[in-house]
């Protein structure tokens, strides 16, 4: 430790700092309100509100942790951090338990602890570690494959628990990859494939035949006009990309009408407000679609200035299940209506993009590539999980960074975010 | 490659506008969310029914108690999947009904509580209470139902019966399936009686189990109790009535002339109030409602309109005196009958039985003479310059009996009756060429004349105090408190000088001491009773024939002669003579609630024995359905 500390202290960013004790407050006070019964005690450590301020408090001593250690600790032990990591997940399958089907845990009496909440965090390390390698490019297929294989070992193990909404946040990388020089044509294509999935289950085969065709066709021709050499050079990718539209198209219909399953289909049909007999979306309303259609009512009762703190009745008669994980985000709907919603998307929204303003100032490599990757997590669970309580996305079973009720989560996150913030402090001395 | 960055910024901040958008939609503009804040599936409104008030008779005799019931309530748009067959088994009802009462529930509100099942035994409502959490959507309320100790006056008394939907809609106080008085006392005295229904707002959970007051019951109100209320009927004469008029069609009621209360007011046939009360209430309704023969619905002492008959000769008598066309010494001669015209139908017949003796006001009245009347009515209507303005003065003279009009008293049904005036005339003889002979009939309370049982007795009240009334009502003290309504507490002045009555009254006791009187036979030995007979004639169209009827026996009578206690009027549907049933009925009515006891038990048989149904309507039933079936 070469610095002393008043001037580690000055080196911090307050504002991410600030951000961060904001969220994690206003969690807490939303999880005291789903859990709120008159009469308690305030450090109950039978009820999740006093079990997440013992949390609160742990982190605490986390983050001093994390700030006291070397920076560059991090990127030397990236890989083994990694690697250990993987083995907790192989481990599950041995000593884990079992909560709802998903084997995620490891019991420890009353408490438990998650593995996949720090995977995100060591593979964001290993990913910055590989990719800061001054031979890295990522134009080189190996170098593209290496990435890949870091991914999608933890993806896989997750995905086997199963735990699909731990999953899919590593779909977060591709922003990253992004960054650093991956084509954008691999991101539009991921995306198009995306759309023309949806459009077929949505709108059919023709009419997204047509779509597709129509806008790919303006676009040629849009290129053709300004440089008509880009068409002549480039004929076989053009007729290759009608094709595939096809391709694409007959493959969504095939996957949506004999592969998946009537429930599968179900729920996209909910998702994509395709279903039109009121009888059967209140049908699916109350089974698939029950803890968004509650979450919304919830919302929705909240008005734009909300029933005040440990008012909201929906919140009291514990309508919406998992309100205190993944639904909690309702109860600042519901308690402080349109203004405290969107507050607290506003104060995300402030803390994403400026961890990415100070990533884009890492001198740093790894530094830089690392805090890409805490800005894209944060913002998939962000998307992803607000998506859901507002019913614009199906249930995926992943919490609200720093609000959710949760040990691993909350550390998961702190961890994630204050290597960064580490990190970030320590760049006056990376030469 | 430093602007791929961006990427990740502008779907940051994409999605942050996007969910803020969102919320702005669910919480600001789309209102389908959201409903009632008070009354939703997270927080119920909770009402708390008071006692409704008790009913006592002028005795303080208890004549309408509560008893406690439970109803199920649904909220059809909260009812989740639940196990239906044990729900019904407990119920005792088919999955059918379930359904088809759910469905109706529906129709009138998917939100709002509507009543599922009412009246639950206490048995039932034992089992289902531990288990109610499992029905979502429904609840169980607590309710009042009224008990009948005595089961009688169900007219005066009236039922309290469920609010339906479209009364619902129309008073914002009442939800579907709420009591309120359909009839009676408990129709107009609704507001007294039902208090002020409290309200809590009860927060629930997702499992329909209360878990606490809403906003520490900010919004929540207080019931007030319902008032208490003694009428002024006496029960014991109101069962007394009721069994005399067994087997009998008609009305008696009985008022106290001094202050207007209501002592008796019976109808028959009538039905027990007890049968308004319970599950079986609907279909026992139904029955009382569709038997058109009988109407035991149809209050007659109220809203039967009758012609008075002779009874009404009095009001004429009276009437000549104070226009001054006879006195007390005026004298007529009958010769069986009085010739008002050329032609020969023109002769109105008399049973007086005086042959030409001349004949003073008290004897015509206890004889009953038609000849006297007549031509006292004559002399009162051509008195004046023309026929019309005679029969507006004499109308008018009428109606100040109480007569022609709503009496105003404090009961829900009635019927105006009829007394005809110039206008009247005027449009039935467009030429109005019409004379005080055209309308002759009037002067024997018969032609275009309707009263109503109330009406007459009332009217017999205002001959008893010697020329005013007070309009009668039921009430006697709200709450303990004796009633203060200026329309009940000042009396109504006839226009009559009080000293025109002497002779009336005496005229009208003579009816009864005076052998020959025409209740003679129904006199008390120790109660001066003054009274008159009355007999109608009646008619029944069948095959668009005038058929005549057994004639309607009438009697008004009051009592004592002096300081008068008791004035009643009697009705008895094609009961023959006046002198014949009503006399003795009125009769025994007086003597009961004079001196608490009768003297003469026979009677009490011969009154009791007379059976109209096997001596008349069933007659007329026969005639009526032989009608029918051509």
């Amino acid at each position: 430790m070469r610095l002393n500390k008043s001037n580690i202290l000055a080196e911090l960013n307050w504002g991410i700092i600030l951000l961060y004790l904001i969220l994690v407050g206003l969690g807490w006070f939303s999880i005291y309100a789903t859990t709120y019964n008159e009469g308690q005690e305030l450090f109950d450590l039978s009820t999740h509100y006093g079990k997440q301020l013992l949390f609160i408090g742990l982190s605490i001593g986390l983050i001093i942790l994390i700030l006291s250690i070397e920076a560059s600790f991090y990127e030397r032990f990236s890989s083994i951090f990694y690697s250990i990591s993987l083995l907790f997940l192989v481990g599950l399958f041995l000593f884990g338990k079992s909560i709802n089907g998903q084997t995620a845990w490891y019991s420890f009496g009353s408490f438990s602890l998650q593995p996949a909440e720090f995977v995100k965090t060591t593979t964001s390390l290993a990913i910055a570690k590989i990719m800061s390698d001054n031979l890295f490019d990522i134009k080189k297929l190996s170098d593209l494959r290496n990435v890949l294989i870091i991914l999608i070992i933890p993806f896989t193990l997750i995905l086997l628990q199963p735990d699909f909404g731990s999953a899919i946040i590593y779909s977060a990388f591709i922003f990253v990859l992004l960054r650093e020089g991956l084509s954008i044509q691999f991101f539009s294509a991921m995306l198009g494939i995306l759309l023309i999935f949806i459009s077929t289950i949505k709108y059919g085969i023709n009419s997204t035949i047509i779509i597709v065709l129509l806008v790919v066709g303006l676009f040629f021709y849009y290129a053709y006009r300004k440089q008509a050499l880009f068409f002549r050079r480039n004929w076989p990718f053009v007729i290759s990309s009608v094709v595939l539209v096809f391709v694409i198209t007959l493959t969504s219909s095939f996957l949506h009408n004999r592969v998946l399953k009537p429930h599968h289909k179900d729920r996209l049909a909910l998702w994509l407000r395709m279903e039109k007999d009121p009888k059967k979306v209140r049908q699916l309303k109350r089974t698939y679609g029950f803890n968004n259609d509650q979450s919304i009512k919830t919302i929705a009762s909240g008005g734009l200035l909300g029933k005040g703190f440990l008012e909201g009745d929906r919140t009291n008669g514990k309508f919406v299940p998992e309100q205190h994980t993944d639904y909690i985000f309702s109860t600042i709907g519901e308690e402080f209506g349109l203004v405290g919603a969107s507050t607290v998307i506003i104060l995300f929204v402030l803390l994403i993009i400026v961890i990415i303003l100070r990533a884009e100032k890492q001198k740093s490599k790894f530094s830089r590539i690392y805090g890409y990757s805490v800005a894209s997590i944060l913002f998939i669970h962000f998307a992803i999980n607000i998506g859901m309580v507002l019913d614009l996305l199906p249930t995926v079973g992943i919490p609200l960074p720093f609000f959710s009720y949760g040990g691993s989560s909350l550390w998961g996150f702190t961890i994630l975010l204050f290597i960064f913030v580490k990190l970030d402090a320590n760049q006056t001395n990376v030469l | 490659m430093r602007n791929k960055g961006f990427i990740l910024i502008i779907l940051t901040i994409g999605s942050g506008l996007f969910f803020i958008a969102r919320l702005f939609y669910l919480q600001v503009l789309d209102d389908s969310f959201r409903g009632n804040p008070l009354n939703n599936a997270a927080v119920r409104a909770k009402y708390e029914y008071p006692r409704r008030g008790y009913i006592y008779d002028r005795n303080n005799k208890l004549l309408v108690a509560n008893q406690t019931s439970y109803d199920i309530m649904v909220v059809p748009n909260e009812i989740r999947k639940i196990d239906t067959l044990e729900f019904c088994e407990i119920l005792s009802i088919e999955k059918e009904e379930f359904i088809k009462r759910v469905h109706k529930a529906k129709k009138y509100s998917p939100w709002l509580p509507s009543l599922f099942l009412q009246q639950l035994s206490k048995e039932d409502y034992a089992i289902l209470q531990e288990k109610m959490f499992r029905y979502k959507g429904f609840y169980i309320q607590k309710r009042l139902l009224r008990e009948y100790p005595y089961n009688s006056a169900a007219n005066v008394l009236g039922y309290i019966s469920q609010v339906n939907e479209e009364m619902a809609k129309k008073n914002p106080y009442y939800q579907s399936g709420e009591l309120i008085g359909y009839q009676g006392v408990e129709k107009y005295y609704e507001k007294e009686l039902r208090g002020v229904k409290g309200v809590k707002y009860i927060k629930r959970n997702i499992l329909n189990k209360e878990i606490g007051p809403y906003k520490n019951g900010k919004f929540d109100t207080l019931s007030v109790a319902g008032k208490d209320l003694k009428l002024s009927l006496d029960v014991n004469l109101q069962q007394y009535g009721e069994w005399l008029l067994r087997n009998k069609k008609g009305g008696i009621v009985a008022i106290e002339p001094h202050s207007g209360e209501i002592l008796a007011l019976i109808t028959a046939p009538s039905y027990n109030p007890s049968l308004m009360v319970g599950r079986d209430r609907s279909k026992n309704f139904n029955k009382l409602y569709l038997d058109k023969f009988n109407k035991p619905l149809f209050d007659r002492s109220l809203q039967a309109q009758y012609s008075p008959g002779s009874t009404f000769k009095m009001v004429n008598g009276l009437i000549a005196l104070q226009e001054g066309v006879i006195t007390t010494n005026t004298t007529t001669r009958c010769y069986g009958g009085y010739k008002y015209g050329v032609r020969k139908e023109a002769f109105m017949g008399c049973h007086c039985h005086t042959f030409g003796r001349p004949m003073k006001l008290e004897e015509a009245i206890y004889k009953s003479c038609n000849t006297f009347f007549s031509t006292a009515y004559r002399k009162a209507i051509e008195k004046y310059p023309s026929a019309a303005e005679g029969m507006d003065a004499w109308s008018q003279h009428v109606k100040k009996f109480g007569l022609g009009n709503y009496l105003g008293y404090d009961l829900p049904v009635g019927q105006k009756g009829l007394i005809p005036d110039a206008k009247y005339y005027n449009r039935y003889y467009p030429l109005k060429n019409w004379k005080a002979v055209t309308t002759i009939s009037n002067a024997i309370g018969q032609g275009e004349i309707l009263t109503t049982p109330i009406q007459l007795a009332n009217m017999t009240c205002a001959i008893a105090n010697r020329g005013y009334y007070f309009t009668p009502h039921i009430v006697k003290e709200i709450d303990r408190k004796p009633i203060d309504n200026p329309k009940f507490t000042i009396p109504k002045k006839t226009g009559i000088d009080s000293t025109y009555f002497e002779p009336v009254i005496k005229g009208m006791q003579l009816v009864f001491e005076k052998k020959g009187g025409t209740a003679y036979y129904s006199q008390i030995k120790g109660i001066e009773i003054c009274g008159k007979t009355g007999t109608v004639e009646n008619f029944i169209s069948i095959e668009g024939k005038k058929t005549q009827l057994a004639d309607h026996s009438i009697f008004i009578a009051f009592a004592p002669k002096d300081n008068p206690k008791i004035a009643v009027a009697v009705f008895v549907e094609n009961g023959g003579f006046g002198s014949r049933i009503a006399a003795p009925i009125a009769s025994l009515m007086i003597e009961k609630y004079l001196t608490n006891s009768i003297q003469n038990e026979w009677r009490e048989k011969k009154v009791q024995g007379i059976n109209l149904y096997e001596q008349e309507y069933n007659k007329q039933l026969e005639l009526l359905k032989a009608n029918a079936s051509k």
